[in-house]
């Protein structure tokens, strides 16, 4: 583009002496551009992938008579509250065992102190039970899931919320 | 004594190269980036320190809001189309063309079959600012596992995703996990965000 010009104006004006135009042009802007360019797309496309959990739920099994129950002493029971609270106890929850009920929160000193305490974590057939509460928040799940993945416990289900458990609660709180 | 010609370096250098590679790396990350699809709502994801990452394709991604609302997307455009017509004659309701591309191009919605038909024929700015009621999920009217089902039926790799709120109440998700159970898949995944594991337990 420059150079034609260049010829049309010297063969009008005559003498003019005929600039001479550099033919590079600076680049620097131009791969000042194309390098954020490239870290934004790098950025982006790495980082829009989203995060997940992956959970096995127990199949559910149509006949109750063949599935082995858990022994009491090897069973580990957590119950999810509402607003942000934990409770668990040992055992199964049947009233004759009469199981303490402890209260704890989601710190590091709480539930997880009691998932790696020397009581579950030398029982290898240690299944601990997840039993959410209705009120309870689904972060709460992704919590308490997310803290038996931290203390490396293998055995562990997600299981409905049964009326004892629910009287076991209300008269932890009653107290 | 001879004069000691200094010679003199351009220091300017050639960045022609330099830019052709740019541009190529450019297109190339443009190319291979999928835009972002549009969420129809804002959903804050709890934080966990799993590391495995959300496969590409093939997701079945079900959407809980914090209102209890339940939105269901699935990626590819052509399964969209076939489930789209699975479920209009399923539910007794008839989809034209046009409105088969529009579903085929959203990328998740929360409205009952029967309404969908409006929901289709809006714009897209009224479509984004409607009050969608959720995907029912009821025992007697339980159009998310229809949905699921016919999904899995097209499409037998499919993976599904539960992307919940903070403050959904479990139940709303409990739901959920029981219309999947229901169809026997128990194993899906939860969309989480990103968190450091702590160092000592």
């Amino acid at each position: 583009m420059a150079e034609i010009q260049e010829k049309a104006s010297s063969g009008k004006g005559g003498k003019k002496r005929a600039k001479k135009h550099s033919t590079k042009i600076d680049m620097t802007p131009m791969v000042d551009l194309a390098a954020l360019l490239i870290t934004f797309f790098m950025l982006t496309t790495t980082f829009s992938k989203p995060q997940t959990m992956e959970i096995n739920m127990p199949v559910k099994d149509d006949k109750p008579e063949n599935q082995i129950p858990v022994k009491a002493s090897n069973a580990m029971t957590i119950i999810l509250g509402e607003d942000d609270k934990v409770f668990y106890y040992f055992g199964l929850g049947a009233p004759e065992e009469n199981p303490e009920v402890i209260e704890t929160d989601y710190s590091a000193a709480g539930i997880r102190k009691a998932l790696v305490s020397p009581r579950v974590k030398s029982n290898p057939k240690m299944t601990v039970m997840i039993k959410p509460l209705e009120t309870s928040r689904y972060k709460n799940m992704v919590d308490i899931l997310d803290e038996l993945r931290i203390t490396d416990t293998k055995k562990f289900a997600l299981v409905d919320i049964t009326d004892t458990d629910k009287q076991l609660v209300k008269t932890k709180l009653g107290q | 004594m001879p004069r000691v010609k200094v010679k003199r370096n351009n220091p300017s250098l050639d960045m022609t190269p330099m830019v052709d590679l740019f541009f190529l790396l450019v297109t190339f990350f443009m190319l291979t980036a999928t835009a972002r699809e549009e969420e129809v709502v804002i959903v804050d994801t709890p934080s966990s320190v799993s590391e495995i990452k959300l496969p590409d394709a093939n997701v079945i991604t079900l959407t809980v809001d914090k209102n209890d609302r339940v939105f269901f997307g699935v990626d590819g455009q052509q399964t969209k189309k076939a489930l789209l017509d699975k479920m209009a004659s399923k539910y007794g309701v008839s989809f034209d063309e046009k409105e088969s591309k529009t579903f085929s191009l959203l990328s998740n919605f929360g409205v009952p079959v029967n309404q969908l038909k409006s929901y289709l024929a809006m714009d897209g700015t009224e479509r984004k600012n409607v009050n969608q009621p959720g995907i029912p999920l009821d025992s007697t009217n339980n159009q998310l596992r229809d949905w699921i089902l016919e999904t899995r039926k097209l499409n037998q790799k499919v993976v599904i995703a539960i992307k919940g709120d903070v403050d959904v109440s479990y139940s709303t998700v409990q739901k959920v996990i029981e219309t999947l159970q229901d169809q026997k898949v128990n194993r899906f995944n939860l969309v989480t965000d990103m968190e450091a594991r702590p160092k000592s337990l």
